[in-house]
């Protein structure tokens, strides 16, 4: 039996060069993953050779460059299958971000597909990114938008997934892990009634894929969306997987060059995918990027960070229970959530807490998260948000508890 | 324990807002909030001779917002509408004896633009871009 690797957080870290920076003097304290991740030299270095030795636009070039831009484009499209299980390198569509992915298939497959009465159901902890393309499309087609709401623990009430996903239904969207909550969704379950009612499920994975193990095909989801940059990627590169049967039976999204076979003043005939949603010269760099970002959390072992994350959340979880007048939201059981933690401290402004801690250093992200359904319905203005990654400690977590600790104090004068 | 943000004299107004609540016989009332994080501030204001001569604000939001919105109350009382038209950016950074920074100056300035808007409102004018881009 092969031993198991523990993730050496003292190496990882060295990677990083942004951790060694100071923030107000004190040491940086990033707590702001969920918002976007910081990036590994492997990554900075993988985009810096691409522009300083071959940069090229790709595919139609018959040159030296061309040829190795295109090699190492595709590469990443084949890291990034590997890294999700998808089947085929074609179901990878690169796209800016996950909001991109899912405006995809709300505009191709949405106005291809849904029609008056058609029902499309999401949940209230959905962020706004899968809201409201399908609110716009509800409201074209005359179709209507339901949302599956959660308990008190922040999961999902299984009574209303059974409840909403009828004959009427043509898409349940659903995402893996909530951005505010935490909680990791049953998406195996929600996507077997989807497909049962008839329905297609689409998985927004921006807060799993970089945080946990992704199997799309063993979730049996027809899309799923995520974006590079909270996965140790650079900012606008993002994915839609999609399975091959829907992709292929999706009109194109964008026109342009790079998504054709054939243009004539008569009309247009489309590539094969994933090119037919590719339209225009793609981040290039972006995606080398990404598949740079894959190679480092592989190497780690996605399995090792989604522990390393659990054990610094349980930590954390732990300690913020202590501390005087705090509110966590979400699951309290750490094998139900991702390392996310939404909280509020007394009657502390979110953005009062985020500056206090800011003079100590720490990054964490205050407001409505992009979710302002899921804020109305926990009936709070805002929060704060906690969220960690694969260099985050547990002394950094002590730092964090001291800093909450000093604004109670500051607001208690 | 000590912040270089939260002064004791802006937890102070924070927590002990002057001028705080309605005015019945208000001659004009304007709002407004920061959609970035939800503060809002109302100022309403009673007007005689082209001065301030009462004024009270409601809101709800940061410290920073509430506590610059109830300072400026106090400044503005007695001084003509031109006076509040001239007030900046430096007025309000000079009542909280701190810089905010960049993202938390918005909080700031939304009292000042709500007491500009509501004198805008009164005088009959078009607020100008100035004031429109204050938050």
């Amino acid at each position: 039996m092969v031993e198991k690797l523990t993730i050496n957080v003292a190496r990882i870290r060295e990677d990083f060069p942004i951790l060694k920076r100071q923030v107000n003097e004190k040491p940086l304290i990033y707590f702001d993953n969920a918002a976007t991740s910081q990036k590994p030299n492997s990554v900075i270095d993988a985009i810096d050779r691409y522009y300083r030795g071959y940069n090229a636009n790709i595919h139609r070039g018959i040159h030296k460059l061309a040829e190795e831009a295109t090699l190492a484009y595709e590469e990443a499209r084949e890291n990034v299958k590997k890294f999700i299980s998808a089947k085929r390198a074609s179901e990878i569509v690169f796209t800016r971000n996950a909001t991109e992915a899912l405006n995809l298939v709300a505009y191709a497959w949405g106005r291809a597909n849904v029609g008056k009465g058609d029902r499309i159901v999401l949940t209230i902890m959905e962020h706004h990114s899968n809201i409201v393309p399908w609110q716009i499309l509800a409201q074209e087609r005359g179709a209507t938008v339901e949302f599956i709401k959660i308990d008190q623990n922040g999961e999902l009430r299984q009574d209303e997934v059974k409840e909403l996903i009828d004959d009427s239904t043509k898409i349940v969207c659903v995402t893996h892990a909530s951005n505010v909550l935490g909680t990791i969704n049953p998406v195996k379950d929600i996507g077997r009634l989807a497909h049962d009612s008839g329905a297609l499920f689409l998985v927004d994975a921006a807060q799993s894929v970089p945080h946990m193990p992704v199997n799309v095909q063993d979730i049996d989801c027809d899309f799923a969306a995520f974006s590079g940059h909270k996965m140790l990627g650079p900012t606008g590169i993002g994915v839609l997987y999609g399975k091959t049967e829907r992709l292929e039976g999706m009109p194109p999204f964008l026109g342009g060059g790079e998504m054709i076979r054939e243009v004539h003043t008569s009309g247009a005939s489309w590539k094969d995918l994933p090119y037919k949603f590719e339209a225009g010269t793609p981040n290039v760099s972006g995606a080398i990027g990404l598949g740079a970002a894959v190679d480092y959390l592989r190497n780690v072992g996605i399995d090792n960070v989604l522990e390393h994350e659990r054990e610094i959340t349980r930590y954390a979880l732990g300690r913020m229970r202590r501390v005087e007048g705090l509110d966590i939201y979400g699951p309290m059981n750490v094998d139900q959530r991702v390392g996310v933690i939404s909280f509020n401290l007394g009657d502390i402004h979110a953005h009062d807490l985020a500056s206090i801690l800011d003079e100590d250093g720490i990054a964490i992200r205050s407001g409505h998260h992009c979710a302002q359904p899921l804020m109305e319905f926990l009936q709070i203005p805002a929060a704060s948000r906690a969220s960690f990654y694969i260099y985050n400690t547990k002394e950094e977590v002590d730092v964090f508890i001291e800093a909450l600790e000093r604004a109670r104090k500051i607001f208690a004068r | 324990m000590s912040s270089d943000i939260y002064k004791d004299i802006i937890l102070d107004y924070y927590r002990n807002p002057r001028n705080f609540g309605d005015l019945p016989d208000a001659d004009v009332r304007a709002k407004d909030s920061n959609p970035l994080c939800g503060d809002i501030i109302e100022m309403q204001l009673k007007i005689g001779d082209g001065k301030i001569d009462e004024i009270r604000f409601k809101g709800k939001g940061c410290a920073i917002s509430q506590a610059s919105a109830s300072m400026l109350t106090e400044l503005a009382k007695g001084k003509t509408l031109e006076q509040i038209k001239a007030m900046g950016k430096p007025d309000v950074l000079n009542l909280l004896g701190i810089d905010p920074g960049p993202t938390r100056i918005k909080c700031a300035l939304l009292g000042l633009k709500v007491l500009k808007l509501a004198v805008y409102v009164h005088l009959g004018q078009t607020v100008t871009e100035e004031v429109k881009q204050l938050v």
